[in-house]
């Protein structure tokens, strides 16, 4: 604080030299003519001296010129001359020759004389500087005496030029001599006024003034307008000192608000050089104007305490919270700045005015961003925003008109009608509001485009919002939901993965019946090869095909049943003629019996049915449709999860090396009752592969890199030694050492339970203060208690909530009742509603 | 005397025969029909005695001006049949599509006829088992072991034939004109008789009783003729609009107000009727005096012997003369047909004229007797819907389900969900449902946690006063905690005195909710079902005891509760607090990273992606929650690696921090209540 002050001392003495644009004469001091002739004919044009003149000998005038010999040094930095001639004992001119001339001092500007000084105005230091300024400033410093001078003067500079109106108890006095040698300085920039009258600094003042000490005030008389008020002032509110009014005129010639496009830790105004602090206003473009003119509000406030200015958060990074809406930076070194969120204005005033104020907010505000730190950092700033990928990106998504032509909208009326009009109708049903739903809603529509011209398909949809009744008709209690309707049976509903992919081969693999009949030996060869019927011809997939002695109905029909549960995820026939003994022997089977065709029936794999009920052929053959050493991928990674098995998984940069694929699938193979999972995985097809890398080393290893995770037990995840080439030997020996506990684990799955991401809001804990009722240690019998005025202001944001600013509703309610206009600070801080009953929902804003 | 009655009843009772059904309903009024058509469709065996020739008697009279001050809301911009009920006042409740009331009329406010004709469709249509012409003039109880309450109840008609039923639904409405006795209330006319003609005010002045609606109704027809009315209750007037509750004088009917505050040439006053008293001149005229004046005067004396008021105060404010008294104090239930032995006891202080019920609408005198319809008004006056068909239709139906699980094992309907769908399923309760909305802190949306957390339970419009018995009364488990969701209106908002209309008084921000004015979601959270006691110890003029949380959903301009940041992100964080869980939808990415990573998953993963209805999304889909932060796309990743992992943190959620809240600028629009 102290380097503080230095510096506007300096700042101000500089100002002084800059000002006195008079040469400095000589040294410091007194300064000695031998005789009035020689002092007359040394007096140069426009140059102030103040002279004495005096007998060589005169003992009687010693006290006082030792006070004009003391404010020699005073004077001379306003370029006065403090001249002390010696009258010859022969000369009795004007000045040395008459007795009382000899006691006074002589102004002259010049030759001229201005005012000549009997001594005893001229009591001390003090008196002699401000009647000598006095006298040179007459033009500068004019002096009123009654309320009707002051008004035409302050008329006249309406609208020209502002106005410094200063009251001295008497004149000589140290405040006069601060008044005068401020208006020295500052006498050309603002019309000085004068007065000692009592009655008038009464007749200008609200309150009862002290009449006995002295009282400046700053007219902004430049800006006022409207002639018919008086100008606004701005009291000082210290004492009348040099240092003071200079610190005082320089604060009110500064701007009323500053725009700050920069970062706040960098800014200076005149407010922080001169030891007072700086208020900033947190703006946004959409509420500039309304911000600017809260800003302006404050600052008149807070003119001659603080500086306000606006900061603009569109121009400037800011690392705050968002609710911010006040910064304030003290002129203090180091000290970093402090964002705050405040309700009105007038708590952004008794931040300033009331130092413990700042300082406790400071303590509490630090305290509370240390525990924010400490416990979770993230808590309640991010509590407002949204965290939840799906609806976040769906109302990102939502400005976008979704392709829906192709999908018929569904009502109660038209459901019935409209089901009957393709041979299979596919409904989604969804809740507009709803962003799971509206995610599928959006693969629904490329599905739709994908199945554009389909035969016998009719895609729509019904929204359930407004029509419910039709959907718990429809027996629908979720969103979404995909049924598929065909004439004369049960609607299907879709259990698959929520993509276009899988949603639009379910459509297609729905069209044909679920086992479909074959009748005869070539379309059950055909459809091993993957050619009959036309509609599911794809060589790619996999086809099951059911081939039955005609005797055996049980395993037949738990086979068609099964086929009703997989319908549209398994492509399922089923042979049942005479000569199905013969079709399965060629694939050395005998019936009930499973053919598998893989891949375009390249290879067909033929399975003994033993066992007959639903449930197990269902199970089997989602088992036997797994793949042996499968690519892992995002849409089929849960079908291998449910093996609930331990995972042997390679990871590859792009496709899988045909050695190493060779190795793992000897190794896959090998066992048939495998006690792992044996799979690949394509970090190009699947990047998200890399976060599961980075998250087991920290770093993505050098690829391809072999892994063992025990995805359901205790969650090691060990690494295949990078040195070793991946072969089967090399794998087992390797898998033997981690199963006997030889190997260390590079990473362990997080045990973590998922907690809340965040708090909610305890409204409950900002109801008590409130209705005291609720609080549980009250007795029903306490409710008489009168409610206390404006329930106190439980931070919405925090679930602390800190005792500093929770006080300051009460402060805001009673600057209120005095008639200060409170203002809300809602255009700043738009996410800050009124939030207190009627005491604290006065704003204009 | 009282003995001998009750004897002599019983001996007759005792001789006759019976006609017996489980259920017997008294009054095809709506709450009769409402409770019929329940009964019907749960295939119950019942009958209702009506004792006019047709249904809905009292609409065949009253209201005497015949508009109807209930809404029929013809259009809402939405086909929502639930929510469209929520402004169809007048409708009961059914599934026939065909007995909505804006079928009936397209009149805002419906004459009185048309509900006499809808309530005639409603039990003809839905074949309800009325008894028309059947007037119970008493009931009585006969003890029975077996009954299914421990006694039958008999009742008698006019011709005395005999009934004989298990349970007794009482809808018999209010229809016994409320009366005061002062002297000269023999010069009162009553609303029941008054003309409607408004010729036969003509020139008139007139003083009307009450300050209901009846009265202003009463009123608004007759202020273009008379030559002023006043208007005199004990009570200050209570405008609806400011109390919240539609028994309060509507704005449709507040004429008078108009001409009261505008010109003084109406009036309202304030007074006890019991000290006031009438005296007819030789002119025919009626003077207002006090019961004071008159406690030591012979009034056959005449007139002039009588003190007015004026005569000593003579700027008296009833100083004027009128033709006519008319007295509008509204309907008592009828309490005589009941045996002592059913203690049917009139309620204390404001609901004196309503029976006394418990919040089940079982009778506190008799277990089994259930009171329906706006007789039941005494659980909710002054406050809900109750005494409204609007409300008792809702109220009706749960009377109906107590009495499924009661008395046939039939349990509470319910539905069970995964967790996942749990803010789902109180979203789409609290935008659409109309029981809630209607019976606003009446009725209840229960939710019933499941074990683990894994699922829960949904029971919808349970009554809440009885939320202790809820597990007896339903047949449902409350064993793991459970949410409960109501409606309310903000704490001191509404009042006879208030000023409804001062400026802010709609928040607009989520984290100030539990402020909220207008009426909106709020959801009570308890770890254990509360007790009767704590039921009982609950904070006055609060429905429910302290939860052990609670939130509050911000109120709406448009009752829309979906907004994803100001509603549904708000109430998913109070949700996930409560059960100690993650309650946020994964893309099936996110899922199989988590598959990977953690030995658990969200529940969003584990109920979809482990089951194989993962959430795959569309690549713009992707793309913004990349935008977001919410994702992080590996695509680019350089293979360098440098960036140390977070301990635990997602990938995800170390973004999440730089994500910079989009500005909104229209925030002032939040509060569009306000203008």
């Amino acid at each position: 604080m102290s380097a503080q002050k230095d510096r506007w001392v300096s700042s101000l003495v500089f100002l002084l030299f800059c000002a006195s644009s008079m040469p400095r004469s000589g040294s410091v001091g007194l300064q000695q003519e031998p005789s009035p002739q020689h002092y007359f004919s040394g007096l140069e044009a426009g140059k102030a001296s103040l002279a004495f003149f005096t007998p060589s000998v005169s003992p009687g005038a010693q006290p006082f010129l030792e006070q004009i010999e003391s404010s020699a040094e005073a004077l001379q930095d306003y370029g006065i001359s403090v001249v002390k001639v010696n009258c010859p004992k022969e000369d009795v001119s004007r000045y040395c020759g008459k007795e009382n001339a000899l006691r006074k001092a002589f102004l002259f500007r010049g030759t001229r004389l201005i005012r000549e000084f009997p001594t005893d105005a001229l009591f001390d230091v003090n008196s002699i500087v401000a009647n000598v300024l006095f006298a040179l400033l007459f033009n500068e410093v004019k002096y009123v005496e009654t309320l009707a001078d002051l008004e035409n003067t302050e008329n006249m500079l309406k609208g020209k030029s502002n106005m410094v109106f200063a009251y001295v108890p008497a004149t000589g006095t140290a405040e006069h001599r601060a008044v005068m040698e401020a208006a020295f300085v500052y006498g050309t920039i603002h019309q000085f006024v004068l007065t000692t009258e009592a009655a008038l600094l009464k007749a200008t003042s609200h309150d009862d003034p002290d009449v006995s000490s002295a009282w400046l005030s700053f007219c902004h008389c430049q800006r006022a307008t409207d002639s018919a008020q008086p100008c606004r002032r701005t009291a000082l509110g210290q004492p009348l000192t040099l240092l003071n009014i200079h610190r005082h005129l320089k604060l009110m010639g500064a701007p009323l608000v500053t725009e700050v496009a920069q970062d706040p830790e960098k800014v200076s105004t005149v407010h922080l050089q001169l030891g007072l602090p700086l208020v900033f206003i947190l703006s946004q473009k959409e509420t500039h104007e309304a911000d600017r003119r809260t800003a302006e509000f404050v600052a008149w406030q807070l003119l001659g305490k603080a500086g306000v200015a606006l900061l603009s958060r569109d121009l400037v990074d800011l690392n705050v919270l968002h609710r911010s809406n006040v910064a304030l930076k003290t002129p203090d070194e180091g000290m970093p700045i402090q964002y705050l969120v405040l309700e009105d204005t007038d708590e952004v005033i008794t931040l300033v005015e009331d130092k413990n104020k700042v300082k406790q907010i400071q303590e509490d505000e630090q305290q509370e961003e240390e525990e924010e730190e400490d416990e979770d950092e993230k808590e309640n700033s991010n509590q407002d925003i949204q965290d939840d990928q799906v609806v976040e990106a769906v109302s990102r998504d939502k400005k976008r008109e979704l392709p829906l032509e192709q999908v018929l909208v569904l009502t109660e009326e038209n459901f019935h009608s409209s089901l009957s009009e393709a041979a299979r109708t596919v409904v989604l049903f969804y809740a507009s509001w709803e962003a799971v739903s509206l995610a599928v809603l959006r693969s629904y529509s490329e599905v739709a485009a994908q199945l554009k011209g389909t035969p016998g398909v009719l895609l729509s949809r019904v929204n359930c919002w407004d029509w419910p009744g039709l959907c718990s008709q429809e027996n629908v209690t979720q969103f979404p939901t995909i049924k598929v309707y065909k004439e004369g049976q049960q609607p299907a509903t879709y259990d698959g993965m929520w993509a276009t992919e899988e949603l639009s081969s379910f459509i297609l693999l729905s069209r044909v019946p679920c086992p479909l009949k074959l009748a005869t030996m070539d379309e059950a060869e055909g459809y091993l090869r993957g050619e009959f019927p036309s509609e599911l011809s794809s060589p790619h997939h996999t086809s099951l095909l059911g081939v039955f002695s005609p005797a055996t109905s049980a395993a037949r029909e738990a086979f068609e049943e099964a086929g009703n549960i997989l319908s549209g995820h398994v492509r399922m026939g089923m042979y049942f003629e005479d000569d199905a003994l013969a079709l399965s022997r060629k694939y050395s089977v005998s019936p009930p019996a499973l053919l598998l065709a893989r891949s375009g029936g390249r290879s067909v794999e033929g399975i003994a049915l033993s066992k007959h009920s639903v449930q197990d052929m269902v199970q089997m053959i989602r088992y036997e449709l797994l793949d042996i050493f499968p690519e892992i991928t995002v849409p089929n990674l849960p079908q291998y999860l449910q093996l609930r098995k331990p995972f042997l998984i390679l990871f590859c940069a792009g496709d899988i090396s045909q050695m190493e694929s060779k190795e793992m699938l000897k190794l896959a193979r090998g066992r048939t009752q495998q006690a792992f999972v044996a799979c690949w995985l394509n970090l190009k097809k699947t990047p998200v592969g890399h976060g599961i890398l980075r998250k087991y080393f920290s770093t993505t290893p050098s690829l391809p890199v072999l892994l063992w995770v025990n995805l359901h037990a205790g969650g090691q995840v060990f690494k295949f030694p990078p040195e070793q080439s991946i072969t089967e030997m090399n794998i087992l020996s390797w898998l033997e050492k981690v199963q006997a506990g030889l190997e260390i684990p590079s990473s362990t799955l997080s045990e973590e339970d998922w907690k809340p991401p965040l708090p909610a809001y305890d409204f409950l804990q900002m109801m008590e203060p409130s209705v005291p009722e609720l609080s549980p240690h009250t007795s029903p019998q306490a409710e008489d208690t009168p409610l206390p005025h404006p329930p106190k202001n439980p931070r919405g944001d925090t679930a602390r909530g800190d005792p500093a600013t929770r006080e300051e509703p009460s402060q805001g309610s009673t600057a209120e009742e005095v008639g200060s206009p409170g203002r809300g600070l809602r255009g700043t801080a738009p996410r800050l509603a009124a939030r207190d009953k009627q005491g604290k929902r006065h704003g204009e804003l | 005397l009282g003995l001998a009655l009750y004897a002599g009843s019983l001996c007759t009772v005792s001789g006759a025969t019976f006609i017996y059904h489980d259920y017997c309903v008294i009054g095809a009024g709506p709450a009769g029909l409402q409770v019929a058509y329940f009964l019907q469709q749960a295939g119950r065996d019942y009958i209702v005695f009506e004792r006019s020739h047709a249904p809905g008697s009292f609409f065949a009279l009253y209201p005497r001006h015949r508009k109807l001050i209930s809404i029929n809301k013809q259009y809402t911009g939405k086909s929502n049949s639930e929510f469209n009920l929520r402004h169809d006042w007048n409708s009961l409740l059914s599934h026939d599509r065909r007995l909505l009331f804006r079928h009936y009329s397209r009149d805002f406010f419906p004459n009185a006829d048309t509900m006499v004709r809808y309530l005639e469709d409603f039990a003809s249509l839905l074949k309800l088992q009325v008894q028309y012409n059947v007037a119970i003039i008493h009931v009585t109880l006969e003890k029975n072991e077996q009954a299914w309450n421990g006694h039958y109840f008999l009742l008698t008609d006019q011709d005395r034939k005999n009934y004989k039923c298990s349970s007794l639904l009482v809808a018999a409405g209010m229809w016994v004109p409320n009366v005061v006795n002062f002297p000269g209330s023999e010069y009162v006319e009553g609303y029941e008789t008054v003309s409607i003609n408004p010729e036969d005010f003509a020139g008139q002045t007139v003083l009307i009783l009450g300050r209901g609606n009846s009265a202003f109704e009463t009123a608004e027809n007759i202020l273009g003729v008379t030559n002023f009315i006043h208007m005199v209750s004990r009570s200050r007037v209570r405008l609806s609009w400011a109390t919240h509750y539609v028994g309060d004088l509507r704005a449709i009917n507040n004429g008078l107000l108009d001409t009261y505050q505008l010109k003084s040439l109406d009036g309202l006053l304030e007074g006890d009727l019991e000290d006031l008293a009438i005296v007819k001149d030789k002119k025919g005229k009626l003077h207002i005096t006090l019961r004071f004046y008159l406690e030591n005067r012979n009034i056959s004396a005449g007139i002039d012997s009588i003190t007015l008021p004026q005569d000593e105060l003579d700027n008296f404010a009833t100083r004027a003369p009128y033709d006519r008294v008319i007295r509008c104090l509204g309907w008592k239930f009828d309490f005589s047909i009941y045996n002592r032995s059913l203690r049917m006891m009139p309620g204390k202080g404001n609901i004196k004229k309503y029976p006394q019920i418990k919040p089940s609408y079982e009778s506190r005198g008799t277990r089994g007797l259930f009171i329906l319809g706006t007789a039941s008004h005494s659980v909710d006056f002054r406050k809900s819907a109750g005494g409204f068909i609007h409300g008792f239709r809702y109220t009706t139906r749960a009377v109906h389900r107590l009495l499924e699980n009661r008395h046939h094992g039939v349990p509470w309907p319910s539905r069970v969900y995964p967790i996942t769908q749990l803010t789902n399923s109180i979203i789409k309760r609290v935008n659409e449902a109309s029981g809630l909305y209607q019976m606003f802190s009446v009725l209840a949306d229960i939710i019933l946690l499941r074990e683990n957390v894994t699922a829960f339970e949904y029971l919808e419009e349970y009554p809440i006063g009885v939320l202790a018995e809820l597990e007896m009364q339903t047949g449902r488990k409350a064993r793991n905690g459970l949410f409960v969701i109501i409606m309310e209106y903000g704490r001191n908002f509404s009042g006879a005195d208030k000023d409804v209309f001062y400026y802010n008084r709609a928040v607009g921000e989520a984290q100030h909710a539990w402020q909220s004015n207008f009426l909106h979601p709020v959801i009570y959270y308890y770890k254990h079902l509360p007790t009767e006691r704590e039921m009982k110890l609950r904070p006055p003029e609060w429905p429910l005891p302290r939860p052990d949380a609670i939130h509050h959903i911000v109120e709406d301009f448009l009752t829309d509760w979906t907004a994803p940041n100001a509603h549904i992100l708000p109430l998913r964080r109070f949700l996930e607090n409560c059960l100690s869980t993650d309650l946020r939808n994964f893309f099936a990415e996110s899922c199989f990273l988590f598959a990977f990573t953690h030995q658990k998953l969200p529940p969003f993963c584990q109920q979809g992606y482990l089951r194989m209805q993962g959430l795959v999304g569309s690549q713009e889909l992707w793309q913004h929650a990349v935008q977001a932060g919410l994702l992080q796309d590996y695509t680019l990743t350089d293979f360098s690696g440098d960036r140390p992992p977070d301990s635990h943190d997602e990938p995800q959620e170390q973004l999440m921090r730089d994500h910079v809240v989009p500005v909104r600028p229209l925030q002032h629009l939040v509060n569009a209540k306000d203008e």
